[in-house]
This record gives structure tokens, C-alpha cells and sequence, in this order.
């Protein structure tokens, strides 16, 4: 007998894909997408429910559906999509802290699979080269999506004490880049000249989008619980990203990036939060040992590989010298 | 014949002044010509030697960017007393007028050619084809972001193709450094080396990573204060220079990864010292480098840097200014600000670094690392060796700049 599969935030691309790519997968029996709104593309064997996690519906669909597995991956990056800060932040923290009530009360869950991201680890001066998984952000998240995604691993954290039967696998996956991605990061590649923070230049660690789905599905069927790094092998510099894009690419002092990208977000152009303007400050790179020593997981693009990836898509035929990693 | 030249244009500047009949202001029979006379000398220009010699230096110049400068010095140096010379003895002769038409399309393309190869032999040496096509690759790549770095940011080509070849002329140079105990620094496998530190202006540093690398053949992974990696242009120079934070993670993670770590356990307090305190060591910090060295049971390596102390003498401080600016100390020395810019030229002092005896730490068990105790009493034994060593080498060297 195959596993039953929730997944939430269908109707975000990475969300419907994974879900599909779990459906073809023959230990899985069924899946069965969660959302408050339907999603846009083709999700093959997939059934949608229309239900909104932040209710307690979603219990009833838990115990109706006899669902074993959660794979909880509606926690949304950016106000824009969600239409405001506030509903953002009430999709992502309380959304979660309901599905993790129902879950609690559920019978029949047994694996609990939570993407979250390496944003938690913030991006400060006094940082590490490399984060392990039980180092924390050297100053707390003040607002916006870090800080949302630190609420919700505490949440996280509290559930696994309560429901010790219950397997938790945390994934906080490096920022996901790839051909079909559009992430504020993505979308700050794609501007047609890159703004730098002038004397700065982070070090940056990208998960490819295949990658993201991969080791959803593997921490799906293998269920190993804890917490874990999970990006692609090696670092590359911000001025190297910008060089391998082949884009121009223009530095500026941080209060003046920092105002550009407010301007941006009115024009709806980019999402520049403020927790990206650190990031694109002073980076982050996260220790990926007990990805491989405990979850067996082996990404298949490093992360100049993955970019590369993403530069092909991005500008077809003009970087074939560059985009090679 | 430089010699013969000079006398006879001396003999000679006074008996035939160019074109003035020794009125006053004009022919004071000074060795180089007045700028007047060079203009009128149409032999200069004409001469094959003398003109291809110059304008092949000028795109030499820009295609070897800043590593071409110390060759490219001499020979021009040597052209120009010939050069101021021969005006005054061309000037004998009776001049016949010539026209711009009468001097040709210029300089033949075979002299061009000849003339720049000559020039890629000065600045590459004679295998200068292969080492050119070394130097466009590399800018390809630069350009490319073809590269790679490691987990810390360290741009090991960017490091060794420009940092280094940028301080070596210093070090060897300027502060001639003289370096003892090679043997003591491990040919693989981690290490930590422990230095004094001082200065006011960590340079100290650097010149250690220098000297590490030129003479060990190993690259030294500094470790920063947090400090570094706040300022703009320092942050990212830093990590592409090898350093990072020097926290306990950090430190531990490259000493067990077998790189060859440095650390100045003085900080601050070392290289922001009064002048009056020089080579007096302070504080080592919380003692955090010996518990990583003993975790991951590498060496330490002491070096006393001997020569630092008086490149920069701080005699002042205006603490009320670096407040405000969030460093921890804006320097006077005698020289600085003063003069402005010419204040941040370091004294030449002759350097020497001495890396002494490995302490051994693979005998104790990594969770010793735990006891503060044993940590005190390493820290202790690091520094009292760094000092006595700084004692002997003071005694020891003839004089500040000798």
C-alpha cells in the first residue's frame, strides 16, 4: 500500500510540480493538493481540494482522505503575490501553526515534510562562512519573510516535541534558481542591468528548481527526520554571477540600492525586500554535510551548474562561451 | 660616449647658444637643454634608434597594465641623457629646412612589429608569447567570471596573479623581509600560525601572507575581525584574499579542511598601540584559537614579526572621531595626517619574521578543548614564546631600517 500525499500551496508552480512529480511516483499512492485557489496549470493525476489552511477544514480533508503524509510548502516569499504584508503573513504563520494543529490531531499522519529555506540563517557580517543546521542567525529577523519562516520553524520545532511518533523533516532548501523559477532573486537576474551594493560581493550557494523537487520526494519516501541544508556544491561570487549572465551590471552604495529597490517594488519591477538587500550585502553559504551523511541526498547541479542552467534560459544562443560552469 | 657628449655640449653651449647669441635668459650652458632647444632639434626624432625606442614603450605599456612598471623603468632612464645630448650637437651642423613631405608615410610597419616584439621580450621575458597569451587568457576569464572560488570566497587566481605580485615589490623592496624558521611551517595538513600583531595599519598581515606563499608555497587563510567584513571594499578584498571571520566556527572548519590558518590573537589592542608600547605584547583575546587548535589537534605555530611596529609610529589617537565613524581608533604618527597622503607611506624598517618551533597539540584529546584551564596555560605558553622571540630578534637586528 502506497502513501497518501497532502501537499499545500498548489497553486504556486513549485508547488504543482512537485505534486505531479509525486503523483508519477510508483511508493506514492495518491496525492491530493491543497489551496485556497485552484492552480493554473496541469496537474495530471493530482486531486485539488479547495480548502484554505488557515480554517480548521483542513483537518476534516486530513482525517477524510486518511492522509499519512503532509508536505507543507505554501510559505510564500514576497507581499506581492499574497497582496499585502498582512495576508502574507497571516498565509504563512498562521496557515502553518493551523495545518500543524490538525496535524496534531490527526490519527493518521506519520511523515511531516516542511520546506523552508536557508533565509533563516539571515545575512550579517558576523556571520560564518558556512552554516550548520544547528547554528541560528546571528541577529533575529526582524521583519518580512525571514522573519515568518523563523516563526514558523519554531512551530515546527514545538509540533515535533508534542507528536515524537510523528517524523518532521525540515528541508531548508539555498534559494531555488532554474529556467521556470521566478523568485525575487530570479527576477533581480533578470533585470536588464543588475544593481550591486558597491564593495561588497556576496558569496552565493543556488539549489537548482530539480534539485528542490528531488529531495522533496526523496524526504517523502525515505522520511529521515531533522533538519537539513540542502544547496548545491560550491559558491560563486555575486560579480561572478553577473559576469557568467553576460549583463551589465552597476554598483551602488547601499542606501542608494536600498532606495532603488523600493522604487522598483511600487513599479512592481522587482521585489527588493530588505532581508535580499543583506543578502546581496553580505551572502550566505550553508554546510550541506548532513544532506549527504544523513539524508543520502546527492544534488545533481552545483550551484554553477545551476546557474548556468538558468542563463541559458535566460538569454538563448548569446552566452554560449559564458553560461558554461 | 654619453660622457663625451655631456663635456662637449658644455665646451660648446657657450661658444654657440642655440639661436639666441647669449642674451640673457638664453644658453646658460647647463647640461640638458632648455626646453626650447629640444623643440628645435629635428635630428632626435629623425634617428631610428632613438624614435622607435619610444613610441614602442607606449603600447607596451598599456597592454601590460600595472605588472610592467619596475622593467619599463631602466630602459627609458637610459635613453634620455643620449637624447638630451644630441640637440646640442646636431645644432653644429648647418641645418637645411626640411618640409613634413620630405620625411616619408613615417615609421615602416617591419620597425612597428620589431619594435613591439622587443617590447613583449622586456616586459615577458623570451618566452613572451606564451606567457602574453597566459596574461589574455586570464583577463578572458576575469571577464568571463570563468573562475572559480572556494567556500570562503577565496579567488585563489585573482590572489596570486594580482594581490601578491602587487605586495611582493613592498616586501621585497621596501621592507626587505627577512624570514627565519621556514622549516617550522608544515609542507601539508593544517596549522595555525599565531602572530604578534602591530603596526597601526594591519600590513603585517598581509606581508605574512606574502611571505608564506613565496617562500612555503602555501597559501595562509587569515582570520578577520568582524570589522573587516563590515566595510565596503575591505569585506570583499578580504574574502577574495582567503580570510574569514575569525570565529570558532570558521577556524575549526579550515583547520580540519588542512589549510594553513593565521590568526593575530592581539586584534585591536595590538596593532592600535602607542609607539611607546612597541613589542609588548597584549592580551591574546579569549584564548578561542588554542580551543579550535586542540580540537582539531593541529600545530600552532608562533611568528614574532619583527620591523611592523615602526612603519606607522602612533603617537595620538582622536577617539572621539572614530567613534563616530565606528572604528576602533583613527591614527596620528608624525606623519599622518599631516601630510595627507604622503603621512600614509609606511617607513622603510627592515622586517623580520621569525616562525618558531610548532607547540604540539595532538597529544591532548579533543575534549580538552573544553578545559579552560589547559587553554589558559597554552595561550600563555604561545605568547611568552612570541615574546622572548621579540626580545632575541630586537637585540639581535642592527637598527630600525637597517
Amino acid at each position: 500500500m502506497g502513501r497518501v500525499v497532502l501537499v499545500t500551496g498548489i497553486s504556486r508552480d513549485i508547488g504543482r510540480r512537485f505534486a505531479r512529480a509525486a503523483a508519477g511516483d510508483p511508493s506514492i499512492e495518491r496525492v491530493i493538493g491543497v489551496d485556497v485557489v485552484p492552480p493554473r496549470g496541469d496537474i495530471g493525476d493530482v486531486s485539488f481540494v479547495r480548502a484554505d489552511i488557515r480554517n480548521p477544514v483542513i483537518a476534516k480533508v486530513l482525517a477524510k482522505e486518511d492522509v499519512d503524509t503532509v508536505v507543507h510548502m505554501s510559505v510564500i516569499a514576497t507581499p506581492g503575490s499574497a497582496g499585502g504584508r498582512g495576508t502574507m503573513k497571516e498565509l504563512n504563520v498562521i496557515g502553518s501553526m493551523q495545518l500543524l494543529a490538525a496535524c496534531q490531531k490527526s490519527s493518521t499522519v506519520e511523515r511531516l515534510v516542511v520546506k523552508s529555506t536557508t533565509t533563516v540563517y539571515g545575512s550579517s557580517p558576523r556571520d560564518p562562512a558556512m552554516f550548520s543546521e544547528d547554528m541560528g542567525p546571528k541577529r533575529l529577523p526582524s521583519s518580512g519573510y525571514a522573519k515568518d519562516v523563523y516563526e514558523i520553524e519554531g512551530y515546527v520545532r514545538g509540533f515535533a516535541r508534542r507528536r515524537p511518533d510523528v517524523r518532521v523533516t525540515m528541508i531548508r532548501a539555498a534559494n531555488v534558481i532554474g529556467p521556470l523559477v521566478s523568485s525575487p532573486l530570479t527576477n533581480y537576474f533578470r533585470l536588464p542591468v543588475v544593481p550591486r551594493v558597491l564593495g561588497f560581493d556576496p558569496r552565493l550557494q543556488f539549489l537548482h528548481e530539480d534539485d528542490l523537487l528531488r529531495v522533496l520526494r526523496h524526504a517523502v519516501t525515505s522520511g529521515t527526520p531533522g533538519t537539513f541544508n540542502v544547496a548545491g556544491d560550491g559558491v560563486l561570487t555575486l560579480s561572478q554571477a553577473v559576469r557568467r549572465l553576460g549583463k551589465p551590471s552597476v554598483a551602488m552604495p547601499r542606501f542608494a540600492v536600498s532606495r532603488l529597490g523600493a522604487a522598483m517594488r511600487q513599479a512592481r519591477v522587482s521585489d527588493f525586500s530588505p532581508e535580499q538587500l543583506g543578502f546581496l550585502t553580505y551572502g550566505r553559504g550553508v554546510d550541506t554535510t548532513r544532506m549527504r551523511s544523513q539524508l543520502e541526498f546527492e544534488p545533481r547541479f552545483t550551484t554553477a551548474e545551476a546557474f548556468a542552467d538558468f542563463c541559458r534560459e535566460l538569454v538563448p544562443g548569446e552566452l554560449e562561451g559564458a553560461g558554461r560552469a | 660616449m654619453p660622457e663625451d657628449a655631456r663635456e662637449n655640449a658644455h665646451e660648446d653651449a657657450v661658444v654657440i647658444p642655440i639661436g639666441t647669441g647669449g642674451r640673457p635668459g638664453r644658453g646658460t650652458g647647463r647640461t640638458r637643454p632648455s626646453s626650447a632647444a629640444r623643440n628645435l632639434a629635428p635630428a632626435a626624432r629623425k634617428s631610428p634608434a632613438g624614435s622607435s625606442a619610444k613610441p614602442a614603450k607606449a603600447p607596451a605599456a598599456k597592454k601590460a597594465g600595472a605588472k610592467a612598471a619596475p622593467p619599463r623603468a631602466t630602459p627609458v632612464a637610459e635613453v634620455t641623457p643620449e637624447q638630451a645630448a644630441l640637440p646640442v650637437e646636431e645644432a653644429e651642423a648647418p641645418r637645411e629646412a626640411t618640409r613634413t613631405s620630405d620625411r616619408g608615410p613615417g615609421i615602416p610597419v617591419g620597425d612597428w612589429l620589431s619594435a613591439a616584439q622587443g617590447a613583449a621580450r622586456e616586459v615577458f621575458g623570451d618566452d613572451w608569447e606564451r606567457r602574453l597569451a597566459e596574461l589574455m587568457a586570464f583577463v578572458r576569464r576575469r571577464i568571463e567570471g570563468d573562475y572559480e572560488v572556494d567556500d570562503y570566497g577565496f579567488d585563489r587566481e585573482l590572489t596570486e596573479r594580482f594581490f601578491m605580485a602587487a605586495l611582493r615589490p613592498i616586501a621585497e623592496k621596501w621592507f626587505r623581509i627577512e624570514v627565519r624558521g621556514l622549516d617550522n611551517i608544515p609542507a601539508e595538513g593544517g596549522a595555525l600560525v599565531v602572530s604578534n600583531h602591530s603596526g597601526t595599519v594591519p600590513l603585517d598581515g598581509l606581508m605574512t601572507m606574502l611571505t608564506v606563499h613565496d617562500h612555503a608555497h602555501r597559501f595562509l587563510r587569515p582570520l578577520g575581525a568582524d570589522l573587516v567584513f563590515k566595510l565596503p571594499v575591505v569585506s570583499s578584498l578580504a574574502r577574495k584574499g582567503g580570510a574569514t571571520l575569525a570565529c570558532i566556527e570558521d577556524a575549526e572548519r579550515m583547520l580540519s579542511g588542512g589549510d594553513l590558518v593565521g590568526v593575530w590573537p592581539e586584534g585591536f589592542k595590538g596593532i592600535g598601540k602607542p609607539f611607546s608600547e612597541r613589542y609588548k605584547l597584549q592580551r591574546f583575546g579569549r584564548g578561542g584559537f588554542v580551543s579550535a587548535a586542540l580540537r582539531t589537534g593541529v600545530p600552532i605555530i608562533p611568528l614574532s614579526v619583527v620591523g611592523a611596529e615602526e612603519i606607522y609610529p602612533l603617537v595620538g589617537n582622536m577617539p572621539s572621531l572614530a567613534r563616530l565613524l565606528g572604528v576602533p581608533y583613527i591614527p596620528i604618527t608624525p606623519f599622518f595626517p599631516w601630510l595627507g597622503p604622503l603621512g600614509m607611506v609606511p617607513l622603510p624598517s627592515k622586517w623580520i619574521l621569525e616562525f618558531g618551533e610548532p607547540i604540539r597539540t595532538d597529544s591532548y584529546d579533543p575534549a580538552e578543548a573544553d578545559d579552560p584551564m589547559l587553554v589558559f596555560n597554552v595561550t600563555d605558553q604561545v605568547r611568552e614564546t612570541i615574546q622572548h622571540t621579540l626580545f632575541a630578534l630586537l637585540r639581535d637586528r642592527d637598527g630600525v631600517f637597517g
